[in-house]
């Protein structure tokens, strides 16, 4: 086009001008690790299957969800959600009840018949697992799903290991259990009952296994040097709970004292209550050193049952305890006073903790064995070559999460083993902390629904009792997520910026910065919500 | 003053887009075909509020006219910046006019639409006139309190920073009380703006009982959006003044500018609310009230009240003048009731 004097450039058009030139830093997108998924001691990405629960798409939630835990209606029952504990909107207003989320996706699983994915090819592989508790019903349906041949072998009569015999079923109903044990059998995992490996060597060998996973679980309850009369009815908590599965439940008579501070301790005093006993609790610190979960305490104490703190049991006799009174000393450990009383007791449980049986791995080179447990490499590996273990065996801190976490690592570094390599985990993105996030963003809770809130809370903490989410509070928690460090497409950085310089590729694709324009204001950065862009110092 | 029924999703409303809403309640600005109608490659400063405010306004006036709009621009920083001839970056039709006179070239532009329209050689077109406060409050007031006597057919939209920025940070009639600029007290003491002087145009352009009068600021998307919006739906003058944060001219970080408007909002140092014929209708309630000096401090054109010795009561009576302002317009929801 023929241009007028001076002119150089057609009008209607600033696209020449790179002002992207300007700039000496620069915004980059980055995803950031949500806390929450930082602490899941499985791994979940929970933020990750809460952005599908939120747009209603609870099926793609529940996959992306069972990809590291294959059992979302256990974990949504029996999880301690230590997620929730560090869950950034609890500076907002209230944590997002991640856990009653979970058990809402495993609930709607199970009510519509959702399966796990089938491996898409098989590796020719041959893999033992020992136990089917969490942990290696975990790594069995890890293993199978990277396409080796598993076969769990179990001492018990059933699948689930801790989760059957040492979770009460006011906490975990075994319906839930049993289907989500069998969509992992149904993978095409084969299941031995009843089997014991008395030596792990010869059985990988009978059975042809290229590795094992260990995870047997720790099954013998502790004793305690009580002395007592012939007549005092005295069992363990693991013993009784693993009766209360059986046909004949154990007969404990009406007061009934359990000896122990944790989890276990108020799991039996539960129990006996619901068996129609009197329980009382017996410990010898106070409650707030007591290893328990303080709402698994305060639920106790909700439903009537009495402790006794600051006391050890010296006698025990038919139908009656002696107790001794401790006094806490500057250390704080309980110091026994010379102080007696006498309280009738028909039946004594100690809960004083579990001791794995390794049996199996008498004569095994290579093992090392510390206190009661098997240590293990960084890659859940024995000191043995192909024998890996974890779950309450290893140390760890013993519970169900943990240990299907321990299944999904062991399922990977054995995939990676077993082909002659080394899995590394991909590197860590830095964490999303409160103060990466801009907050003004988040809409307050609308008063009307508050009151509703407050009952989703409360149900979560008595699932037992209370039942789950219904559709609409269960979307409603899961639209509270704040989707830290992970771009959600509000569209924040491609509305502020003044130069136009943020391309929305579409649904799903995010955004991309067009550097020709971008004068670096880092306003994108600043109003991006949940702290997925950050500036960069250009190189210059 | 609701702009759209809150929708308890992750962000709410608050945000720019969010996927979990119908598109057609989504932000203009959300779209992935806005108009665009101050392109990239245009001359402001990193961070300008004026730009953002001018793409969002003009965007949603685009949007409600159905791409049948002109605009006329007094000179001043979105004139200088956007379009040095033979460049621009507007993508709508665009007139330059005089400092002082863009009310009067918006005015004649409607006025020979009409006649183009009663001769049936034209469909309908609506008419924007912009300006920057400079060109608002000062120069151009007289064709401005004209157009708004004569109830002409135009959107007149202010971009408020507070002064001249683009050529040196003067003082205008917008400036704000105790606000440092070029052109108040370049030494001693007290170098700020004085108090009592200035005025402010949204009341003055609610005395000329026009349709539809509004504030708005560059923090608050969905409101200035509704605001164009509604605005573009009436005939008659109508003024929309936004608050749009400057830099340069304010002494603040280029990441900051939302912010400040927020905090603006937030502190009640500038009103967000809407009048019609005369009478305020509706107000942007605050969500997160805050003490001024949330707003002075990041600001140098305030650092002098922030020395070694604090000037307390300068910053006591703009607090008092903020929390004037909420209880004049009922900005907090307890003073609504």
């Amino acid at each position: 086009m023929e241009k007028p004097f001076a002119i150089t450039l057609d009008p209607g058009s600033s696209l020449a001008n790179h002002t992207g030139s300007w700039r000496t830093s620069r915004p980059v997108y980055i995803d950031r690790l949500p806390p929450c998924n930082k602490q899941c001691p499985a791994g979940e990405d929970i933020q990750g299957w809460l952005f599908h629960a939120e747009s209603g798409d609870y099926e793609s939630a529940w996959r992306h969800l069972t990809r590291d835990n294959p059992f979302p209606a256990i974990m949504g029952r029996v999880c301690y959600h230590s997620c929730e504990g560090v869950c950034n909107r609890g500076q907002i207003d209230a944590p997002v009840g991640i856990n009653s989320v979970e058990r809402f996706l495993g609930d709607e699983a199970l009510k519509l018949g959702w399966k796990l994915t089938p491996p898409s090819s098989e590796s020719g592989k041959n893999v033992l697992v020992v136990g089917a508790g969490p942990s290696g019903m975990s790594a069995a349906y890890h293993l199978r799903r990277l396409g080796h041949s598993v076969t769990v072998f179990e001492a018990g009569p059933m699948l689930g290991g801790m989760m059957r015999f040492g979770i009460p079923k006011y906490r975990l109903p075994r319906d839930v259990l049993e289907a989500e044990m069998q969509r992992v059998v149904d993978l095409g995992v084969k299941v031995n009952l009843n089997t014991k490996v008395d030596n792990i060597l010869n059985t990988m060998q009978d059975g042809k296994f290229d590795a094992a996973f260990l995870a047997v679980g720790a099954h013998i309850g502790k004793r305690a040097r009580i002395p007592a009369g012939d007549a005092a009815k005295i069992v363990d908590a693991i013993s009784l709970l693993r009766s209360m599965e059986g046909e004949e439940k154990p007969m404990l008579g009406r007061r009934v004292v359990v000896y122990g501070g944790g989890n276990t301790a108020i799991d039996v005093a539960r129990t006996a209550k619901r068996m129609g006993a009197e329980p009382l609790i017996v410990y010898r610190r106070t409650r707030d050193k007591m290893p328990a979960h303080d709402f698994e305490m305060e639920e106790a104490i909700q439903e009537g049952i009495m402790v006794k703190w600051l006391s050890t049991i010296t006698q025990a006799e038919e139908s009656s305890l002696t107790i001794e009174k401790m006094a806490l000393d500057d250390k704080g450990f309980p110091q026994p006073t010379g102080e007696f009383e006498t309280i009738e007791a028909d039946s004594l449980v100690l809960a004083l903790g579990q001791d794995v049986d390794l049996g199996l791995l008498d004569g095994v080179p290579g093992l090392e064995v510390t206190d009661g447990v098997v240590k293990v490499a960084p890659n859940m590996m024995t000191g043995h070559p192909g024998i890996f273990a974890g779950g309450d065996m290893v140390p760890a801190e013993r519970n169900v999460t943990v240990g299907i976490g321990h299944g999904k690592q062991a399922a990977r570094h054995i995939d990676a083993w077993l082909r002659g390599e080394e899995h590394v985990p991909a590197p860590q993105h830095e964490v999303a902390n409160f103060e990466k996030l801009n907050p003004w963003y988040y809409a307050d809770a609308p008063k009307t629904v508050r009151p509703m809130l407050d009952i989703i809370r409360r149900q979560s903490t008595f699932d037992e009792v209370q039942g789950g989410l219904d559709e609409s509070t269960a979307l409603f928690e899961a639209r509270r997520c704040l989707s830290c460090g992970n771009c959600f497409e509000c569209d924040n950085c491609y509305g502020v910026c003044p130069d136009n310089a943020v391309i929305k590729l579409g649904p799903g694709k995010r955004f991309e910065f067009n550097y020709d324009y971008c004068k670096g204001c880092g306003m994108c950065v600043a109003e991006c919500p949940c702290g997925a862009i950050k500036m960069e110092a250009e190189e210059i | 003053m609701s702009f759209q029924p809150v929708h308890f999703y992750q962000t709410g409303t608050f945000t720019v887009g969010n996927r979990l809403l119908e598109p057609s309640e989504r932000s203009v600005q959300a779209n992935i075909q806005r108009t665009n109608s101050l392109n990239s490659g245009h001359r402001a400063c990193q961070g300008c509020g004026e730009a953002l405010g001018a793409r969002y306004a003009i965007d949603a006036a685009m949007n409600a006219a159905r791409g049948r709009l002109i605009a006329a621009n007094a000179t001043g920083c979105l004139e200088v910046f956007s379009t040095p001839y033979p460049e621009t970056s507007w993508q709508i039709p665009w007139i330059h006019s005089l400092f002082g006179n863009t009310a009067a070239v918006a005015t004649g532009i409607a006025a020979a639409i009409k006649v183009k329209k009663h001769k049936g050689e034209m469909g309908d077109v609506r008419v924007v006139a912009q300006g920057g406060d400079g060109g608002t409050t000062d120069i151009g007031f007289g064709c401005l309190s004209g157009m708004f006597e004569r109830n002409d057919d135009v959107l007149y939209i202010c971009y408020d920073n507070g002064g001249y920025m683009n050529t040196g940070v003067q003082r205008s009639s917008a400036t704000p009380p105790a606000a440092r600029t070029a052109t108040t007290m370049p030494v001693g003491p007290e170098p700020g703006n004085q108090f009592g002087q200035g005025k402010f145009v949204p009341a003055i352009a609610m005395a000329h009982e026009i349709p539809y009068v509004a504030t708005a600021t560059v923090a608050d998307l969905r409101d200035l959006e509704y605001k164009v919006t509604k605005a573009m739906g009436i005939r008659g003058a109508r003024y929309i003044h936004i608050l749009v944060p400057c830099p340069l001219g304010w002494g603040a970080a280029s990441e900051d500018t939302i912010l400040l408007a927020r905090l603006a909002k937030e502190t009640g140092i500038f009103p967000v609310f809407e009048a019609e014929n005369g009478e305020v209708t509706g107000t942007l309630k605050i969500r997160r009230k805050q003490p001024v000096e949330a707003y002075l401090q990041r600001q140098k054109r305030y650092a002098h009240l922030f020395g070694k010795k604090p000037a307390v009561e300068t910053i006591a009576r703009l607090q008092a003048a903020a929390d004037k302002n909420i209880r004049k317009y009922g900005l907090l929801d307890q003073e609504a009731n």
